[in-house]
């Protein structure tokens, strides 16, 4: 279902822990990355795969904000507004980008290229405001450094 | 003030091994593992009164000590490296900066408990150092640190990384063995504590990146010396994240006893734009607000920050200066807890997500006194009723804010009298 590489990855993956069914978080991540996002036929496949049910793995997919059912942008860009960020002007960025794409957290351009998403605490907190695009982090937001950052994505 | 677990911090490479040997790596490992036997460093890490930094603070030594020796089963260290508590970035510093000072303290650890198999648990959102730290691992697996006969002394201990997928609960060290199991992470009942019925029902420590990143020195230097460093129930250095409204936010290492007011005043250079302090979060989300009256004479230690109704936490220092609205960010926290909050318990589900109906009444202008007293009692009939910490986390969050800030609530509130039909 995946490429060469990726179905490597997984044999190793299953192989290198005591218990397969701990390898659930990454073969997830490995199969989000092929894929874009976790459709049902992702899931049965990845059930399958590691010997369990499509419960199990749906019930695991469901607990853990990473992971996505549905397609979304090519750059998902994750805004934190926990409080450190706040105290730092992150309303102001969360604005600033709301303008710019014209959508609101949890919607996505209508090109597909933007999501926007809320996050909680990214661990940035001394460099704040933050976000992250995709798994990149972008610090000490401004509303000029974001409109450089976004206008040179590829 | 020595920099001794931030030292390697602003040498370059120092995350490369060549130049972590020359600064002293590994030399802890070598001592153990050809020196000490698993008991002596035990008794070490005891004598050092090294206290967990992940936020609750427990002697680590004593927590090692608990792990059976006789049992037949495996028995397994769990490096707790999903840094989520809102405010908190200082084990990121340690993988990005000193990683191998973390691999070293992860070998020890398992030496000492007799485990052949450690996880680093990290977060989701850390991918660059999960691959950092995986790149870090084989490195030391090819200088003889990892893997099998350690610096050929029949030692054997393997490290494997795995990524969380975002989810605040999984900090929690049961809900983390229950994700590592590849389930829902949902935290355990307790007893039995992970030391002796853990990772897949055997004897398991979880110990935060920080603590474990301290064993290397305390090893090398001795207990003795690490304990006289901090207080008297308290050892050491703590690494603080200081953040919010400073003139030089950053990760700190100061002693345990720090006084709040050095931190901010001398070391983050005082509150931005000269401004005046209004209040501070000592020790990440889950510890309750101190007023700038309490900061004044707070000192960062868990005995005493507890006198004060807060606690030492995570060690993130949150700072607000005198114009922060303090309903706004009790209602971020408060969000945070309804959206963290991993349903399993009514209480905790139930009261955050009514907090977070009230905070959303009162920000809309459509708040009363009644809505007030209802944000205490339900933080006072939250807190100790719940299944896990978060629960007490969430209730501390906002009772004492509404009770120490008055006013700021107040403000919120047109209509009186009646509570609002919603
Ligand atoms: C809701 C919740 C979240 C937690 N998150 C973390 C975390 O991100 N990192 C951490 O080290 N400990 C966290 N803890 C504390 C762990 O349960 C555990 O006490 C700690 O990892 C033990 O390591 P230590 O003794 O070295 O501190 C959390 C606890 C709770 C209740
Ligand atoms: S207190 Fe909250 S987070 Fe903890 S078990 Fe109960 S519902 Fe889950
Ligand atoms: S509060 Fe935004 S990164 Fe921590």
């Amino acid at each position: 279902m995946f490429s060469q590489q990726a179905e490597r990855e997984i044999d190793r993956l299953l192989a290198r822990y005591p218990r397969k069914r701990s390898a659930i978080i990454p073969v997830l991540f490995i199969a989000q990355k092929e894929r874009g996002y976790l459709s049902d036929d992702v899931l049965e496949y990845v059930a399958k795969r590691m010997g369990l049910t499509y419960l199990d793995v749906v019930t695991v997919v469901s607990f853990y904000t990473m992971f996505y059912r549905r397609p979304i942008g090519k750059y998902n860009i994750q805004l934190c507004n926990n409080v450190s960020c706040m105290l730092c002007g992150s309303e102001k960025i969360q604005e600033h980008i709301e303008r710019k794409l014209g959508i609101t957290f949890g919607q996505t351009t209508p090109d597909g290229r933007f999501t926007l998403t809320e996050v909680q605490c990214l661990g940035s907190c001394g460099t704040a405001p933050v976000m992250q695009v995709n798994f990149d982090y972008y610090e000490n937001l401004t509303p000029e450094n974001v409109d450089q950052i976004l206008d040179s994505l590829p | 003030m020595e920099r001794i677990i931030s030292a390697r911090f602003d040498i370059p490479n120092a995350d490369q091994l060549d130049v972590y040997l020359e600064h002293g790596g590994y030399r802890a490992l070598k001592k153990v593992l050809t020196e000490m036997t698993p008991e002596q460093v035990i008794e070490e890490v005891k004598k050092s009164a090294l206290r967990g930094c992940g936020g609750a603070g427990f002697p680590t030594g004593m927590k090692w000590g608990f792990v059976p020796k006789d049992s037949p089963k495996p028995k397994y260290l769990v490096c707790n490296a999903d840094e989520s508590e809102p405010g908190t970035f200082k084990d990121r510093q340690i993988m990005e900066k000193d990683p191998h000072g973390l691999i070293e303290g992860i070998l020890i650890g398992a030496y000492a408990i007799g485990a052949h198999l450690a996880f680093i648990y990290i977060r989701g959102e850390y991918w660059y150092l999960k691959e950092k730290l995986e790149r870090v691992i084989d490195e030391a697996r090819q200088g003889g640190y990892v893997g099998r006969n350690i610096l050929g002394t029949g030692f054997d201990c393997d490290i494997i990384v795995h990524p969380g997928a975002g989810a605040y609960i999984c900090g929690e060290e049961t809900a983390l063995l229950e994700s590592l199991e590849g389930k829902r992470g949902y935290p355990r009942l307790k007893p039995p504590f992970p030391a002796s019925v853990g990772l897949y029902g055997c004897p398991t420590v979880i110990n935060n990146v920080e603590t474990l990143a301290w064993v290397p020195h305390i090893i090398l230097r001795g207990g003795e010396w690490f304990h006289r460093l901090g207080t008297e129930k308290s050892g050491g250095h703590r690494l603080y994240s200081l953040s919010g409204h400073v003139v030089r936010p950053g990760v700190y290492e100061r002693p345990l006893g720090y006084p709040l007011k050095r931190l901010i005043y001398e070391d983050g250079g005082g509150i931005r734009d000269g401004k005046r302090l209004k209040a501070v979060v000592p020790g990440g989300a889950s510890s309750p607000i101190l007023t700038a009256e309490e900061a004044e004479s707070a000192t960062l230690d868990y005995e005493p920050l507890a006198a004060l109704g807060t606690m030492m936490g995570s060690g993130a220092v949150i700072v607000m200066d005198e114009d922060t609205d303090i309903v706004r960010t009790t209602y971020s926290f408060i969000k945070f807890f309804a959206h963290e909050s991993c349903g399993w318990c009514v209480p905790c589900r139930e009261g955050t997500r009514w907090m977070v109906k009230i905070f959303e009444r009162l920000l809309r202008g459509g708040g009363t006194e009644r809505d007030l007293e209802m944000l205490v009692t339900l933080s006072d009939n939250m807190f100790g009723r719940t299944h896990c910490p978060l629960g007490d986390a969430a209730a501390w969050a906002v009772g004492p804010a509404v009770k120490k800030f008055r006013a700021d609530f107040e403000r919120y509130l047109t209509r009186r009298g009646a509570v609002a039909a919603d």
